[in-house]
Parts: C-alpha cells; sequence; structure tokens
C-alpha cells in the first residue's frame, strides 16, 4: 500500500532521528482499548478507534493550527466605530506608511554610505571594519524596526560576546532576526531567499557572519552542520543565533527543536520573542505572502508590539540527549512567551510524515492481536 | 454550496443540516465549514487527497487510504454527510454502516474474506505475516459461526458488532 502519492515527498529517515517519541505527545492512546481476553471477531472488525482517529484528525489538528493566520477580530462593525477605522485606516496608508518609508529610505541611505566605503577601503584592518559593520547593522535593523514602529521590550540580560555559546529563539517571522539584531550584531543561520532579500542577504548579512541552509538538500545537514561547529568556536564571531523550529509558525504554538544546535557542545542561550496580537499579526505565513507583502503590511499598521526576554543559558546535562536538551529548551521558552507545544517537525509543512509512526500503530495493533490470540 | 471562498448563509447552513440528519448542530457545521475552507487551500470547492494527507495526523494513520477514498472530492455538503457518524447524535446503525463501508470498498453490500483480509493488512503493516492473517482471521470466523468462503452483509456486522459499545464521536471545536 503505497503512501507516497503527490508531490511532497517522504522525509528522510535522517529527520525522524532528531524526534522523540510522539506517541508520548498524541492524545490517541493504543489501537485496541483496554485488549485483554480472548481474540473474537468483533476485535478484529471493530475498527472504530482508528477511525476516530482519522475522522478527529480531519476535523481538526494541532499541526494546521501552528500555522493558522491570527488577524484581530474585525471592530469596525457598527456605524459608530466604521468611520473611526475609515480615518484610521487613511491615516495609516496616507500619513504613517509615507513617514515610515521616509524614515526608511533616510536610514539606507546613511547605511549604504557608511557601509560601502567601510568595506571596501578598509579591507585590509579586519577588526575594525568588522567592528564598524557590525555596529551599521545594528543601525540599518534599528530604522526597519522604526518603519513599523517596533516597540520592543528586552527582558534579561544583553548577549555577551563568548565563544562557544549559541543563541536560540522561536521563530514567527524573518522580523524576528531584525528585532534581536537591532541589539546585539548576531551572526545567523538562514535559508536562502530568492529576490531583493536573497541581494540582503548575500551582501550585508554575510558581513555580520551568516551560513545558508538548503531545506530540499538531504546531504546539506551534514554541510550545515560543520559550519555551526565551526562557527561557533571561533572567537571573535559573532555569536549564532539559531531558529531551531526550522519553519515560521504563529506565535501561538511551538513544534519540535532540530536538534543542530543543541549538539554544538556550546551553551544555549534560549530568547523568547512573544508579539502582541493586538496590533498587528506578526506572524509570516510564507504560503500566503511574500515578504514583500508582509513588510508592507508590518508598515501600514499602528505598530509592531513585542517582548524579548533573553533566558538564563542552558547547558547539556550529564546523561542528557541532544533531543531531551532541545526539548527541555523549547519547554523554557514556550513556557515563556505563552505557546503551546506541539509534537510535530516543521518541516512537515514541505514533507509528508515517515512511515515509522504509522508503523508503530501497527507494530502494537499487531503484538496485541497475537497476543490475544494466545489467550484461551 | 458554490465557491468555498463565500460565506455560508443560513440556507445553506439548513441545506447541510437537512443533508446529514441533523447530525451536527449549526455552530458545529459553521466550525466545519471554517475547516473545509482551511483544508480546501486551493479554494476548488473540494478538498483533494494531497490535501488531506498533507495533515501529518490523518497522514499517519494506517487506515487514511481508505478514509482518502471516500472523502476524497467530497464538496463541503457530502463532507459534512461523511461525517456524521461521528457526530454526538449517530445511532449505533449508522456507525456499523460506516464500518461496513471501509471494509467494502467496491460497494456491492458483501463483505468478504479478502476485504477482511485488507483491512487487517493495513492495520498489522509487515509485523504479521500474510499466513498468519488468514490464520487469524479464520480462526476468529469460524468461531464465531462463519466460513471462508463467507460473504457477511450489513446485517451480519450488526450482529458482531452490536453488542461492544462502539465509541466513535468527534468533537467540532467551536470557537
Amino acid at each position: 500500500m503505497s503512501t507516497n502519492q503527490g508531490k511532497l515527498k517522504p522525509s528522510s529517515s535522517e529527520l525522524d532521528l532528531d524526534r522523540p517519541n510522539i506517541e508520548d505527545y498524541l492524545p490517541s492512546g493504543a489501537s485496541i482499548q483496554e485488549p485483554h481476553g480472548k481474540l473474537r471477531l468483533s476485535d478484529l472488525l471493530d475498527i472504530s478507534p482508528i477511525l476516530t482517529e482519522a475522522a478527529g484528525a480531519i476535523v481538526d489538528d494541532s499541526f494546521t493550527r501552528c500555522f493558522k493566520s491570527n488577524s484581530p477580530e474585525p471592530w469596525n462593525w457598527n456605524v459608530y466605530l466604521f468611520p473611526l477605522w475609515c480615518f484610521g485606516v487613511v491615516f495609516r496608508y496616507l500619513i504613517l506608511f509615507p513617514a515610515r518609508a521616509i524614515v526608511l529610505t533616510i536610514g539606507w541611505i546613511i547605511f549604504l554610505s557608511c557601509f560601502i566605503p567601510v568595506h571596501f577601503l578598509l579591507k585590509g584592518n579586519d577588526a575594525l571594519r568588522k567592528k564598524l559593520e557590525r555596529v551599521l547593522v545594528e543601525l540599518i535593523c534599528s530604522f526597519f524596526v522604526a518603519s513599523w514602529t517596533g516597540v520592543v521590550k528586552y527582558h534579561g540580560p544583553r548577549p555577551s560576546m563568548r565563544p562557544k555559546q549559541v543563541f536560540v529563539a522561536n521563530h514567527t517571522s524573518m522580523i524576528d532576526f531584525i528585532i534581536l539584531e537591532q541589539m546585539t550584531a548576531f551572526a545567523v543561520i538562514m535559508q536562502k531567499h530568492p529576490g531583493w532579500v536573497g541581494l540582503l542577504q548575500s551582501t550585508i548579512l554575510e558581513s555580520v557572519g551568516c551560513i545558508w541552509f538548503n531545506r530540499s538538500e538531504a546531504k546539506d545537514r551534514e554541510i550545515v552542520a560543520k559550519k555551526l561547529r565551526e562557527h561557533s568556536q571561533g572567537a571573535d564571531n559573532n555569536p549564532l543565533l539559531i531558529f531551531p523550529e526550522g519553519t515560521c509558525v504563529n506565535n501561538q504554538y511551538s513544534v519540535m527543536f532540530k536538534k543542530g544546535a543543541f549538539e554544538l557542545g556550546c551553551t544555549v542561550c534560549p530568547i523568547a520573542i512573544k508579539y502582541n496580537k493586538i496590533f498587528v499579526d506578526a506572524f509570516w505565513n510564507s504560503r500566503k505572502q511574500s515578504f514583500t507583502m508582509h513588510l508592507l503590511q508590518l508598515m501600514t499598521s499602528w505598530a509592531v508590539v513585542c517582548d524579548v526576554w533573553y533566558l538564563e543559558p542552558q547547558n547539556l546535562r550529564p546523561g542528557e540527549t541532544a533531543i531531551e536538551f532541545a526539548e527541555r529548551v523549547r519547554d523554557i521558552i514556550s513556557v515563556r512567551a505563552g505557546l503551546r507545544k506541539v509534537p510535530w517537525d516543521g518541516y512537515l509543512k514541505y514533507s509528508r510524515p515517515s512511515p515509522k509512526h504509522r508503523e508503530r500503530k501497527q507494530q502494537s495493533f499487531a503484538e496485541s492481536v497475537l497476543r490475544r490470540l494466545e489467550e484461551k | 454550496m458554490g465557491n468555498s471562498s463565500s460565506m455560508l448563509t443560513q440556507y445553506d447552513i439548513e441545506e447541510v443540516q437537512q443533508h446529514c440528519n441533523n447530525a451536527f448542530s449549526q455552530q458545529e457545521i459553521v466550525s466545519l465549514y471554517k475547516r473545509f475552507c482551511q483544508l480546501d487551500r486551493n479554494g476548488g470547492g473540494f478538498v483533494s487527497a494531497e490535501e488531506f494527507l498533507s495533515v501529518p495526523e490523518f497522514a499517519v494513520n494506517p487506515l487514511s487510504q481508505r478514509v482518502l477514498r471516500m472523502v476524497d472530492g467530497l464538496n463541503f455538503k457530502e463532507f459534512v454527510a461523511f461525517l456524521s457518524a461521528f457526530g454526538p447524535r449517530a445511532t449505533l446503525q449508522q456507525k456499523i454502516e460506516f464500518i461496513f463501508k471501509v471494509y467494502d470498498s467496491d460497494g456491492n453490500g458483501k463483505v468478504t474474506f479478502n476485504d477482511m483480509l485488507d483491512v487487517l493488512h493495513d492495520l498489522t503493516g509487515q509485523f504479521i505475516s500474510e499466513k498468519q492473517r488468514k490464520q487469524v482471521l479464520t480462526q476468529v470466523l469460524e468461531e464465531a459461526g462463519y466460513t471462508k468462503e463467507s460473504l457477511l452483509v450489513l446485517s451480519d456486522f450488526v450482529k458482531i458488532l452490536g453488542s461492544s459499545g462502539l465509541k466513535m464521536e468527534v468533537e467540532v471545536p467551536v470557537d
């Protein structure tokens, strides 16, 4: 019985090693309820529990919920509020948006007129060049944040530049990176994007030190893991920021963390980011919007309000596996940011779950059938 | 029902409710409609197999292919009717009929030994050999008074499953 129809490919077995046991999380029990006693025909024919699980998944499932945009409730529904809302729209689009666009343009002009000379003229003097480029990147990120009227409250000690530490954060949109970057110039690991974003990535972000990955490449994981390790060992590289979820989630849930960041032999410093939904839904639903549209949406909203918590650095405990470590840190971040945890790998957006999960169910059913056959 | 991206009117809701014999309340139908639109990503008015299988919880289910055959390409009205066996007011008869339909893949009203063997295969995968499966099935069939050549019809299923408490209810999340 083939399950691989359609364009989605089954995930490679490598990704499976990342996951703790899904059965611990899913509410459904074994396929036969309370199996004991001799096996009868009714036990074999009664497939109701499994059918119920299938129907339950059709009606509601935790994975889809992670990627649902949360548009705020429309409040412009009556005669008094509607004109107010119209005024708000006019204000946002005709006054705020142009003002912000101007601010952003000024920011870019300042940035480029400093960055380009520094980048080319100081080629010999690496240490000074790096320092200036770092400051400039923080500057342009501040301009970006200002262009959405970003109100960011940072809690906790500011990240320090030490070797052998990585920062991990939950991921809602690419602006997560900009918000964190305006405070501290991190090096980041990112999916290479097309278009103007890709251009920015290859020019400016290169200067703070970035690692690229390609989701669809199977071998890519090992190459990236190696680069991560090299970077984190280097003393004067910028601190590395990793989003272990691997994909944007809607800031209400957190999907499983990939273990890559947790097996580098470094201290892991968790960062929790929570956006205030009242002002704007910052979730970048990459299936629905391009990044440009997403930015425009932010620039025509009232504000982007969020909290950033720099949490206590964690180390691998003796006897703990990388996966357990990842889950422990996910727990810390989810509790702080008020996110619900789900047992799914974010990459299931792009591929089918591996047959291993289904096989586990089949195995437990098969064992119970055989066991009950023995009973007399 | 029209384009799935349009809003449901009161008439639509009542039509759907009638079609599924009041298996769901009006609020539940509205929620199911939201879910249907969520699953129907390309807005074609029906949910394709691909779109169902993109729900990981569904894709890992051992009977997903069989359920898929029954639910693939249904419009919203038929979708709700399909789910009515899992509603809070579904009768035991409805549930058994649904189970029967899952077994009776060719829809001729008769479930053969091979039909049952196929479902057992879906449920147990590679963890029981084909020979063992046949053995187990033959044994329980004979103990229940049937043979390998018996063709089971709906009333047989009612007799066999009627006494076990079939718990087959799914909760529709209502905002």
